[in-house]
C-alpha cells in the first residue's frame, strides 16, 4: 500500500541525489541552477504527500506558492546567468574570482 | 492497490533514473531533457496522490516555460562542455559522504523512528466528484489570498528583473528613431525650387 513513508522515501532520495548533483557539479552554473530545480521539486513531494495524509489542502497550496517563487528564481537566475557569460564568456564557477582580493 | 503500487515503484524508478541523467548528462541540452523527464514523471506520480491541479500546473508552468528557458539559455550560451566537464571536484567524495550520510539518517527517521507517527494504509481516496482543483481554489481564494497576492508581485519582480538584467544597448546597432520619425515634418523633407525650364541648344 503506498502512503506518505513510500513518498517520503522518494522525496529524499531525490533531495540527496541533487545534493550529490551540485557538490559533483561545482563547475556549471547552469546544473547547479537545475539541481536546485530538483530539489524544489523533493520539497514540493513532501508538502503533497503530508497535504494528502493529513487530509489539508493548505500544503497543496504551499505547493503552488513554491512553483511561483522557483518559476521567478528561474528566471532571475538565468537571466544573471546571460549578463555572466556576457561580460566573462564562460559560466564555470571556479573562474568567477574577481571579488578574491 | 497492487496495481497501484506497480505503477508508483516503476514511475519512481523512472524519475530517479532521470535525476541521475541530470546530475551525470555530459551535455547540458542532454541534462534538461532528462529534467524534463523528471517533471513529467513527479505529475505522474502527483496524480497518484490525487494531487491533479498541481500535477497539470507542473507540467504546464515547468515543462512548458521554466526547462524551455532553460533550454533557450542553453543553447543561447556556447558552453565548452568537455572544458567544464573534464574531471570531478576536488572534494566530491566528501559531498558524496555527507550525501549518503543524510540518506541513511533520512531513511531511518522515514522508516525506524517514526513507525507509529507515520505508518498508514496509504492515502484515503476522495469519494467521487470530488475536484481537487475546486477545493484549492476554495482554499487559496480564501485563506490564502494575501500570500496569493504577493506571489503576483513576485512574478512582476521576476519580469522586471530578467529584463532589466538582459536589456542591453549595442553600439553601432542600426535601428530606428521612432521620436524622430515621428516629430519629422514635409517642409524638412522636401524642398521646392523655382526655376526655368531647360531649354535644347
Amino acid at each position: 500500500m503506498i502512503g506518505l513513508q513510500h513518498y517520503l522515501t522518494l522525496s529524499a532520495m531525490l533531495f540527496v541525489l541533487s545534493i550529490v548533483g551540485i557538490v559533483i557539479n561545482r563547475r556549471n552554473l547552469i546544473l547547479l541552477l537545475m539541481c536546485i530545480e530538483l530539489m524544489l521539486l523533493a520539497v514540493n513531494f513532501n508538502f503533497i504527500a503530508f497535504s494528502r495524509h493529513l487530509g489539508d489542502d493548505t500544503g497543496q497550496v504551499f505547493v503552488f506558492f513554491i512553483l511561483t517563487v522557483a518559476a521567478a528564481e528561474a528566471a532571475i537566475g538565468l537571466g544573471i546567468l546571460v549578463v555572466l557569460f556576457r561580460n566573462r564568456r564562460s559560466i564555470n564557477v571556479q573562474e568567477l574570482n574577481t571579488m578574491k582580493g | 492497490m497492487l496495481f497501484q503500487a506497480i505503477l508508483f515503484y516503476f514511475f519512481s524508478a523512472v524519475l530517479l533514473g532521470a535525476a541521475l541523467g541530470v546530475i551525470f548528462s555530459r551535455n547540458p541540452v542532454h541534462a534538461v531533457m532528462f529534467l524534463v523527464l523528471t517533471f513529467f514523471q513527479s505529475a505522474v506520480l502527483w496524480l497518484l496522490a490525487e494531487a491533479e491541479f498541481l500535477a497539470i500546473v507542473l507540467v504546464l508552468v515547468y515543462v512548458g516555460a521554466v526547462m524551455v528557458l532553460f533550454l533557450f539559455v542553453v543553447m543561447m550560451l556556447d558552453i565548452n562542455v568537455e572544458a567544464i566537464r573534464r574531471g570531478l571536484t576536488r572534494y566530491w567524495f566528501l559531498g558524496l559522504g555527507f550525501a549518503l550520510l543524510m540518506a541513511i539518517e533520512l531513511m531511518q527517521l522515514i522508516w525506524l523512528r517514526s513507525k507509529g507517527l507515520l505508518a498508514g494504509s496509504g492515502f484515503e481516496s476522495y469519494p467521487e466528484g470530488y475536484s481537487n482543483t475546486k477545493a484549492l481554489g476554495s482554499v487559496l481564494y480564501t485563506e490564502h489570498v494575501y500570500a496569493f497576492e504577493i506571489a503576483a508581485v513576485v512574478l512582476l519582480l521576476a519580469i522586471v528583473a530578467a529584463i532589466t538584467l538582459t536589456m542591453r544597448k549595442r553600439p553601432g546597432l542600426k535601428v530606428q528613431n521612432i521620436a524622430a520619425q515621428v516629430a519629422v515634418r514635409a517642409k524638412d523633407r522636401i524642398r521646392i525650387v523655382k526655376m526655368d525650364a531647360e531649354k535644347k541648344q
